[in-house]
C-alpha cells in the first residue's frame, strides 16, 4: 500500500484538519467529528444531518454548505458513525425546527443513527429519518438487508436542502427527500477495489479481464463478476439494469460517478455513451453531473445515477447551493 | 467459581486480548464476504469497553457489563457497535444487583443478549450472522446451568456451542449485514460476526475455567 498518509490511525483526523484549512464556510469540531456549517444556526430552518463511513469524499462533509446539509458525521473508513458523533451533529444542525437524517441503506448506518435519533428526542430535538435505497443492483429485502444508498444519496441532499433553505417544514423536507428517493436508481460496476488505510490492501482481487459488476460503496464485492469490456457495453449493461427496475424516460438528471481512483477522461467518455444509450431509448439528459461524487477511496470505476425529473425537482435541483463540493447560481 | 465483579472484568480483558490477537483473521473473513472493518471495529471497541470500566470502577458484574457495553456503542460504529454494545448492556442489566452471579443468572443475562441482538438486527437463525454463534452457545450454557452446573462448566458448553455455529455458518448464505448483497457467493465462508462472537465466549470460558 502506497498512499499520502501519516498513519492509517491518523486518516481521519488529518482529513478533517486539512477541510477546516481548505474552507472557511466550515466549522470543524475535531472532537466530536463534525463538519459544520460556519455561522452556526439558522433560525426557524429544518436542520440537515447526513453521514456515513469515510471514504465516500467528496461525501458527506464536501455537502455541507448554503442549499445543503447542516452538518456531516463523518465515522471511520467504511464504518458508520457513533451515536454521540451524530448527536453532536444534530446539535449542530438543529435550528429549533427539527432535524432530517439522511441515512443511507447499510445497517450500520441505519442502526448508529436511529440510536442517535433516540438520544436526540430525549433532549427535544424532533427527528425524521429517511434511508436511501436508490442500488438497482440489489433485487429485494427478502434475502438481502435491502437495497443499499448509492448515488442518490447525492441527489436527495440537494433537493431536500434546497426545500429546507426555502423554508419548507420538517415533514415538507422529508416526504421531498423520500420522493427524489424513490424517482433514483443506480448501478456501478468496478474494474479494481479500493484500499482500506488500515486493510493496507485491495478490498478484491479483479484479474486484468474481469470486473465487478453491481458493487456497493465500501469496496465489498459486487453480486457477480464479469468480463472486462468497452465502456460502451459497460455503460449499457448498467442502463439496462437500471431501465428493467425503473424505466429510464422522460426529463432525466443523470450523474455519471467516478469512485475515485478513475481519471475525468474515462468519465466524460461513459457519459457520452450514457447519453447515447438515454437518447436511443427516448429519454432526454436535462441536468447532469460528471466527476467523483461518492467515491469509495481509490477503487476504479463508475456508478450511473439517474433520477425522473418534474418540474418541482428540477426547480430545486436548479436552487443555488454552496458548498465545497457542489456549487452553483450564487 | 460464581461470576462477580472481577470475573466479568477479567472477562472483558480477556476479550479484548483475543480479538486483538485475532484482528487480522477477523477482517479477512469480513474482506471476503463484507467490507473488511471487523477485526479493528471489535478492537477499538473492546478498548473502549476497557477504558470505561476504568473509569466507572462499577461495583457489580452487571455493571461492569453495562461499562463494557456504553464504551463499545461510543467507540465501534458500524453494525458491530450497537449490536455488541446493547447486547452488553442489556445482558448487564440482566444481571440486576447482584454481586455473585450463578450459572443460571449468567444464562439470563446471555438470553437477554441474544434477544436485543435479534430485535435490534432483526436477524434469526439461518441469516448467517452472529446469531448463529449465539443461539446453540446460550441453549447450552442454560442446559448445564439447569442441571446445576457451574459457571465454568456452563460457559465451557457454550464457547464449544459457539465454536460450533460460527462451522455452521460456513455453508450458509448471508441474509443481513453487507455480506447478504453477494448473494450465493457468501457461501463458504465463516461469518466474522459469528467469528467475533465465539473468540468473546471462548474468554468467557477461560476467565471463568
Amino acid at each position: 500500500m502506497k498512499k499520502l498518509i501519516n498513519s492509517p490511525d491518523s486518516v481521519i483526523a488529518d482529513a478533517l484538519r486539512g477541510m477546516a484549512a481548505a474552507h472557511p464556510s466550515l466549522a470543524v469540531d475535531l472532537e466530536n467529528r463534525v463538519v459544520s456549517r460556519a455561522g452556526g444556526a439558522m433560525a426557524g430552518k429544518v436542520g440537515l444531518v447526513s453521514g456515513g463511513g469515510s471514504g465516500h469524499e467528496p461525501l458527506h462533509g464536501g455537502y455541507v454548505g448554503y442549499g445543503m446539509l447542516d452538518a456531516a458525521a463523518p465515522g471511520e473508513v467504511y464504518t458508520s458513525p457513533v451515536p454521540d458523533q451524530i448527536l453532536a451533529a444534530t446539535k449542530a444542525a438543529d435550528h429549533g425546527s427539527g432535524v432530517l437524517h439522511i441515512v443511507k441503506n447499510y445497517t450500520g448506518d441505519v442502526l448508529n443513527f436511529r440510536m442517535a435519533a433516540e438520544l436526540a428526542e430525549d433532549e427535544d430535538i424532533r427527528v425524521v429519518s429517511v434511508v436511501t435505497n436508490d442500488d438497482a443492483a440489489v433485487e429485494d429485502s427478502t434475502y438481502t438487508a435491502g437495497r443499499r444508498g448509492v448515488g442518490g444519496t447525492v441527489f436527495v441532499e440537494k433537493i431536500a436542502g434546497a426545500a429546507a433553505e426555502e423554508g419548507a417544514d420538517l415533514d415538507t423536507v422529508a416526504a421531498l427527500a423520500t420522493r427524489v428517493n424513490e424517482a433514483t436508481r443506480s448501478f456501478a460496476i468496478a474494474l479494481h477495489a479500493g484500499t482500506v488505510p488500515a486493510a493496507g490492501k485491495p478490498g478484491f482481487d479483479l484479474a486484468e479481464n474481469e470486473v465487478e459488476l453491481g458493487v456497493g460503496i465500501h469496496g465489498e464485492p459486487g453480486r457477480e463478476r464479469g468480463a472486462m469490456a468497452p465502456v460502451h457495453d459497460l455503460v449499457a449493461y448498467s442502463l439496462d439494469v437500471i431501465h428493467a427496475d425503473r424505466p429510464v424516460s422522460g426529463n432525466l438528471l443523470v450523474m455519471l460517478n467516478g469512485q475515485g481512483g478513475t481519471p475525468l477522461i474515462e468519465l466524460y467518455g461513459a457519459f457520452a455513451e450514457a447519453t447515447a444509450w438515454i437518447e436511443g431509448h427516448g429519454g432526454t439528459v436535462a441536468r447532469s453531473l460528471v466527476g467523483n461524487y461518492i467515491t469509495s477511496l481509490d477503487q476504479q470505476g463508475f456508478s450511473i445515477t439517474v433520477m425522473s425529473l418534474d418540474d418541482e425537482l428540477l426547480r430545486l435541483w436548479d436552487a443555488p447551493v454552496s458548498t465545497p463540493a457542489l456549487r452553483w447560481g450564487r | 467459581m460464581a461470576f462477580d465483579t472481577t470475573t466479568a472484568t477479567a472477562w472483558i480483558t480477556a476479550a479484548e486480548a483475543v480479538v486483538k490477537a485475532n484482528e487480522a483473521r477477523l477482517t479477512g473473513l469480513d474482506a471476503a464476504i463484507g467490507d473488511g472493518d471487523h477485526g479493528a471495529n471489535m478492537a477499538r471497541g473492546l478498548t473502549a469497553a476497557l477504558a470505561n470500566i476504568a473509569e466507572k470502577e462499577p461495583a457489580t458484574p452487571g455493571d461492569v457489563l453495562v461499562a463494557a457495553g456504553r464504551g463499545i456503542v461510543a467507540k465501534t460504529g458500524g453494525a458491530s457497535g450497537p449490536l455488541y454494545g446493547t447486547a452488553f448492556r442489556r445482558a448487564g442489566k440482566a444481571l440486576g444487583d447482584t454481586t455473585d452471579a450463578d450459572a443460571a443468572q449468567v444464562g439470563e443475562a446471555l438470553e437477554a443478549a441474544l434477544t436485543a441482538i435479534k430485535e435490534l438486527g432483526g436477524a434469526a437463525e439461518g441469516d448467517k450472522t452472529m446469531v448463529d454463534a449465539l443461539t446453540p452457545a446460550v441453549a447450552a450454557f442454560q442446559a448445564v446451568a439447569g442441571d446445576g452446573g457451574t459457571v465454568a462448566a456452563a460457559a465451557q458448553a457454550g464457547a464449544d456451542a459457539a465454536e460450533a455455529g460460527l462451522a455452521a455458518t460456513v455453508p450458509l448464505q448471508a441474509r443481513k449485514g453487507r455480506a447478504s448483497y453477494l448473494g450465493p457467493r457468501s457461501v463458504g465462508h465463516e461469518d466474522p460476526g459469528a467469528a467475533s462472537l465465539a473468540l468473546i465466549l471462548r474468554a468467557l470460558a477461560e476467565v471463568t475455567a
